[in-house]
Formats: structure tokens, sequence, C-alpha cells
């Protein structure tokens, strides 16, 4: 099972600025003064060796989509925000407009990030595509199709010329989806939220974003590591800090990277990607992050080691 | 995880040592709101023999804070282990409690009238 992720960003999409740039550049400029850079080569190795990545690289700005590859030849994605414009011109730029493709689609909810790329999906206007679009959500056919009227976009839904449908998923049944084992499970999230454990070839990934944890709540935690339980890799929603995510943004419907840790430590999960990242924060601040939640990870380790990462545009994990 | 509760002045010292986690963190959440209770104008929790506080733990802290401020009384958190210090760091509680280096100190911000007796305690 391969992840590869489109879009990582919460909320709205947080595109890198011209003034962000400049400030890599001249960092990055500062830590070569006096190296012998004249090469391409040797402006990579320096790259590599010498910065970090928040210095060369961006956590990107699209909003959550997240493709995994079970192998077989259909496409299988978790929600349509910004990332997946990104998404569809890939396959497209891979495939050609010729060639039909069947992309299946795990919708989470409806707020706007998760849903916002389906105008821009460019395989639903060409004839002979399948997009099949499942989701626990009871509001996801309706939300998806008003997107694509009028005055908020020009082109109608009906007018898409691929082959569209919408399968709705009972929360806790396990679906069959393009050859992986799909289970939903409701989250705390304002106007409803799923998660997705998906199981494929011996792997398991988990998917839960827009999901706020109570950390006193016995009974939230046991079912939520239950879902967790020996997950090669959760994609977890760390938007906010823990102290804001149970003082000031209590109830906003999102969690934070020590929520993470804890419940991916008793699920015995292998791996943990911070995801749906705050779009206030720029890539030093992610970065940052990612350096304190190895760090607790660290302190507050009993058993096996938890693998962390802060997931970015473009980021592809082989499970 | 265990408790002891004194009283200086109009402020209540609870002493908490052990592990707080989602195991016992209503038992940490009923120790800090009966000390409110008791105290007239602050509770201070000497963290001095915490070796680990969880997340379900930080919010019965959380939970007492509000309550402190809708009683108008104070909650100061002292004496954390470096280790401890470093979860409250990582977890921005450090910006939303009154955290300070030992017992005394926060005593003395929170509630001078109970210095005397803890100095002579």
């Amino acid at each position: 099972m391969k992840i590869i992720f489109w879009g990582t960003r919460g909320s709205l999409p947080a595109p890198l600025n011209g003034s962000a740039v400049r400030r890599k550049l001249v960092n990055a400029l500062v830590k070569a003064a006096g190296l012998d850079l004249d090469t391409t080569e040797k402006a990579e190795a320096f790259c590599d060796e010498s910065l970090g990545f928040a210095d060369w690289s961006t956590f990107g700005g699209n909003t959550s989509c997240v493709q995994v590859d079970t192998g077989g030849p259909d496409y299988l994605l978790c929600d349509l925000g910004s990332g997946a414009r990104e998404f569809s011109l890939a396959a497209l730029a891979r495939h050609g407009p010729a060639a039909p493709q069947t992309y299946h689609v795990l919708i989470s909810h409806v707020h706007w990030d998760h849903i916002m790329g389906f105008p821009f999906f460019v395989p639903a206007f060409i004839p002979g595509n399948r997009i099949r679009i499942y989701s626990c959500h009871p509001k996801f056919e309706t939300a998806i199709r008003a997107q694509n009227h009028e005055p908020c976009f020009p082109v109608e839904f009906r007018a898409l010329a691929a082959g569209i449908e919408f399968i709705p998923l009972e929360p806790g049944v396990p679906h069959d989806i393009a050859g992986a084992k799909v289970t939903g499970m409701a989250q705390l999230h304002g106007g409803e939220s799923f998660g997705y454990r998906i199981e494929q070839g011996g792997k398991t990934a988990v998917y839960t974003t827009d999901a706020e944890y109570k950390p006193d709540d016995i009974g939230q935690m046991d079912r939520t590591v239950a879902f967790f339980k020996g997950a090669d890799l959760v994609i977890f929603d760390s938007m906010y800090s823990l102290a804001e995510s149970i003082s000031v943004k209590e109830d906003w419907g999102h969690s934070s990277n020590i929520m993470g840790v804890e419940l991916c430590q008793m699920a015995g999960a292998k791996q943990l990607c911070l995801f749906h990242h705050e779009p206030v924060n720029d890539d030093d601040r992610i970065a940052g992050i990612l350096a304190e939640t190895l760090r607790f990870e660290e302190i507050t380790r009993s058993g096996e080691p938890l693998a962390i990462l802060a997931a970015y545009d473009g980021l592809a994990l082989e499970l | 995880m265990s408790f002891a509760e004194a009283r200086f002045g109009g402020a209540v010292l609870l002493t908490v040592a052990g592990r707080v986690d989602l195991t016992n963190a209503d038992a940490f959440k009923d120790a800090l709101t009966a000390a409110l209770e008791t105290a007239t104008s602050a509770v201070v929790v000497d963290m001095s023999g915490v070796d680990y506080i969880s997340s379900a733990g930080l919010r019965s802290l959380m939970i007492a804070l509000r309550a402190a401020k809708a009683a108008g009384k104070g909650l100061g958190v002292a004496a954390l282990t470096p280790l401890v210090l470093e979860i409250f760091t990582i977890s921005r509680f450090n910006l939303v409690l009154s955290l300070f280096p030992g017992v005394r100190g926060a005593l003395e911000a929170l509630s001078p009238d109970g210095l005397g007796q803890f100095d002579a305690s």
C-alpha cells in the first residue's frame, strides 16, 4: 500500500507567498556563505546535507486530499480538497484523456476544505470516466452537487460528462472499495465527520481528520484506540496545540499532536502522520511542531517507538 | 497518584505525586475541585513529585482553571520536574496556566497572606 499526499492543510488553502520564498532564499544564502557551490550537484548536496526541510521546501498549501494506492487499476482517494486538482492533473498526464479510469473517493465530511477541489477535478469533465463517491456523511451527495451550481460555479453538476455515483456507507460496517476493506467511524466534529480505516494486503492506513478527542472521555478513547489498533499509518488531524484544543478552541472539532501520539501509543500503531495543518502556521512552525512531537514521543515511550512525520503536499509513503 | 492538602492562609496547597493519566484524571479533577472549594484566595498545585502527566491530567487542570476564574480565585502550578515542564511546553499549557519554579513563589504571587504560615511550617 502506498499513500500519496496531494493536500495537507486544514480549513483553507495556504499558498506560499513571495515574502516566505524570499526568507527561505536569504536564509539559505547566509548558510551557504563562503562555500563553493558553483554546480547544481554541489548546491543539491548542500540542500540535502546542510539545510532542513523547511529551509528548502514547503509543507504545501492545498487542502485535504490523500491517495491510497492499493496496487489495483482503480484510484482511491480520501477527500476532495484543493489537492484533488493536483491529483487529477497528474492522473490525466499519466493516462491521457482517451483512457477512461475509475476513481473511488471517500469523503470524511462536507466542510468546504474537503470538497472544494471537486469543481476542478478534471476527470469529472471527461466522458467514460467513472467517479464513485462514498461517505458515511448523510449530506455528501447534496453538498457535492450543490457546489457545481450558479452563482458559485459556472458548470452545473448535470453538465459533467463522467459517470458519477454516490454510495452511502454505514459506519462500523466493512465495505469492499477499490480492492480494500474500508470501515468508517463517526468522529466528534461540528456537522458530523467520519474517519476511515483502510486495510489491504496486510497493511492498514487510518484516515482521521476533522476529529476532536476529549482526553478524559474513556469511551471515546476506547473506541478510537480500537479503530487505530495496530495501524501501519494513522493520518491524524493535529491542527491545534493540546492547550488550544481544550481551552479557547474547544468544540471547534480538531485535535493536537499530543492526542495523536497518545492515541497511537495506546493503539500500538506504527506511524503517526501529522495532518490538516493550521493554515496560519508557516513551514518553520510546522517543522517545529514535528520536532516537539518527536520529543514528546521519546519522553512518553513505554514500548515500541512510534514513527512520526508531518504530511506535506507531494509526500509519498510506502507502507 | 497520591494527594496531600495543606492550608496556608486563604490558599490551599495541593501536593500531587506519581503519574497522572487517563486512569486517575477524574480523581485529580475531584481533588482540584475540593481544594478550590476550600480555598478562599488560591490553590497552588505542587507537582514536584509528579513524574508524568497525560492529556487527561492536563484537561483536569484546565477544568480547574475555569472553575478558579469563575470563582475569582487563583490557580498556580509549581515545581514542575524538567520532564513534566517539557510536556507543559510542548502542549502549550505553559501559556494558559500560571507556572512557578517553586511553591513559595506561587504563594507569594497568588496568596501572600499564606506566605508567613508557609515559611513557618
